[in-house]
């Protein structure tokens, strides 16, 4: 037995090793960025981002104070568009996926192949783009941020029907139906209690993929009151790399408006601290969530 | 009694469809209408025609971008080879971290790796070129502020305007931010592996090493080859985040940073080119739909249990 608790022991020490040094590489720029938002602006000038500010300076955070109507906005789009985006995809999967289980009911064997090919098959980007720019008129509207391609994908609705197969018994739903029960009752009074788990995981990474969205801005927001925070973000980027490309030939423009580099990076950190605060309650679902989804697709 | 019998199926049918409605009309408008709005790529696009009454213009939209210099295939080029890197470095080092948070031995350890792990997947691309550029800013970034200087190197990289540290660049981005996917996918996988024949396998003396490459390995074999041949249908859609962002989408770079689909987002929303764009954006859609439908078909011949139709 000597050997085997040997192997083991050098086992632990590798695997402690590896797996603190890959945990460390994935933190590590997190550190960075809050670094980087506590520092000093001139510091940052003079001696770049450092992971231990030689100045701790709560400037940044004083400006997102100060300038709180432009980024409290797009964080009110950011909670709005995930609350709304989330609750319409649960309601609208679930009530979908309640139908694709009634087998014996006329024409959801079609509508089942429907919802399949659309996991196949995929228009790309233009014509999407085509249909809710030039069809829907969805473009400047908080819709723009909703509907494309967040909303609901033939993935889930597949997974949460198979949800309902495997742990709602049958037996339960036949009762209801042989004590009058309608289907509205059912889905209402029976299946959205008793699927919570698979609910409460759709609408996490639902809501996920909502606050972290940044596509359906690029396509569908020009307005600034309708930027969501990341759109924020990806709207101060643009403009650094304008300035950057152009800096010769602008010698006049003012670039006090210009949101420094500290301000910058506390504003990236004022994004991700909802996902970073709420993430270790929710780690255990969202890895389930995860595994589940990708076992078919 | 037939025309009762008739009715009363409506009555049970009606609520059922009703509840299904809005998830049709959903991809109705979100997944179909795009589908039969492919046919723009074979039409000499005008406004004043219209999409639908634009007259037909056969193949000329894709003899077009094809002749465009080397673009297409600069981009397609660069499409597959990143994926290619992409599938085999997301079977190797996932697997890996996910064999050694199996073996680790306090579960509080194992958990907290876990959940760092996993934390870059939850950012958005944004957020994430942020991240980096706070390491490669040309003045300020870590590391030509910090790094560089410490060797005694004083000269800084220009990261945002020199294409031969991209490849590396996008590669280490794309494996720091999945990592933790292809990890918690994996380690389900490891969980799964029935206990008895680790401990046949101590009974008999085998090392951990001989424990994982006999039984683990052979144990992910299923999940290994169809997560392989998923990755390899979608090998013609890039992760656009990731290259549009990551790079800033610097023009400077496109050579090495351009995808079809930065292709698609630049033609149509930058240089208004619906017509170039829609061409490059159904050759992809059409060759990765053969690709989804071969790589099943692949599937079901070695599992059928794991093919998705």
């Amino acid at each position: 037995m000597g050997i085997h608790t040997k192997s083991n022991k050098i086992m632990q020490i590798i695997a402690h090793t590896v797996l603190f040094i890959v945990s460390a590489l994935a933190v590590i720029p997190f550190w960075l960025l809050i670094a980087s938002s506590l520092s000093d602006a001139f510091d940052v000038t003079k001696s770049g981002y450092q992971f231990i500010p030689k100045n701790i300076s709560f400037e940044a955070y004083q400006y997102i104070f100060q300038e709180w109507t432009q980024i409290g906005r797009a964080y009110g789009v950011t909670v709005l568009v995930s609350v709304l985006g989330t609750v319409l995809s649960v309601i609208m999967v679930s009530m979908l996926a309640y139908g694709l289980i009634q087998k014996d009911i006329k024409g959801v064997n079609a509508v089942f192949i429907f919802v399949l090919i659309t996991m196949l098959f995929n228009g790309g980007v233009v014509p999407t783009y085509l249909v809710y720019n030039n069809l829907l008129k969805v473009k400047n509207t908080i819709w723009g941020l909703i509907l494309p391609n967040l909303l609901m994908s033939g993935f889930t609705v597949i997974l949460v029907k198979n949800y309902f197969q495997q742990s709602i018994p049958e037996e339960l739903i036949e009762a209801a139906k042989i004590d009058g029960c309608g289907h509205f009752r059912i889905y209402f009074k029976m299946i959205l209690p008793l699927s919570k788990p698979i609910l409460a995981t759709v609408g996490l990474l639902s809501a996920v993929s909502y606050w972290n969205d940044w596509t359906n801005g690029l396509y569908y927001v020009t307005d600034e009151k309708l930027y969501s925070i990341q759109l924020l973000l990806n709207k101060m980027n643009e403009n650094i790399l304008f300035m950057a490309n152009n800096s010769q030939n602008m010698m006049g423009v003012d670039m006090s408006n210009m949101p420094s580099a500290t301000i910058r990076m506390a504003i990236a950190v004022v994004a991700i601290l909802p996902i970073i605060i709420a993430y270790p309650f929710f780690h255990k679902y969202f890895a389930k969530g995860l595994t589940m989804g990708a076992v078919k697709g | 009694m037939v025309k009762k019998k008739k009715s009363f199926r409506w009555k049970n049918a009606l609520p059922v469809y009703a509840l299904m409605l809005p998830g049709i009309l959903y991809f109705l408008i979100n997944n179909y209408l795009p589908m039969f709005g492919m046919i723009i790529a074979f039409k000499k696009l005008n406004f004043r025609d219209g999409i639908l009454k634009s007259p037909w213009c056969g193949l000329d939209n894709f003899k077009f971008l094809f002749s465009q210099g080397n673009t297409a295939l600069i981009m397609t080029r660069n499409t597959i080879l990143y994926n290619i890197v992409f599938i085999i470095l997301g079977i190797i080092i996932p697997i890996t971290v996910a064999i050694l948070l199996n073996e680790v031995q306090q579960k509080i350890a194992s958990r907290i790796y876990q959940t760092l792990i996993l934390l870059p997947f939850l950012m958005s691309w944004v957020v994430v070129s942020y991240l980096a550029y706070a390491f490669l800013s040309g003045e300020t970034g870590f590391i030509n502020a910090t790094i560089l200087p410490f060797f005694g190197i004083n000269q800084s990289i220009s990261f945002y305007q020199q294409q031969k540290y991209w490849p590396f660049i996008l590669v280490f981005t794309n494996q720091w931010k999945s990592l933790g996917f292809g990890t918690v996918i994996y380690l389900a996988s490891v969980i799964g592996i029935s206990p008895e024949f680790y401990e046949a396998a101590q009974i008999d003396g085998a090392s951990k090493w001989k424990q994982i490459t006999n039984i683990t390995l052979p144990c992910l074999k299923p999940t290994i080859i169809t997560l392989t041949i998923l990755n390899i249908g979608r090998i013609f859609y890039s992760d656009f985040g990731l290259f549009y962002q990551v790079p800033k989408n610097s023009g400077m770079l496109y050579n090495v940073t351009q995808t079809i689909d930065t292709y698609v987002y630049n033609a149509l929303m930058n240089q208004n080119n619906i017509s170039m764009s829609a061409a490059a954006c159904v050759f992809q859609s059409i060759v990765g739909a053969a690709l989804v439908v071969i790589s099943n078909q692949i599937i079901r011949k070695l599992s059928k249990e794991n093919a998705l139709f």
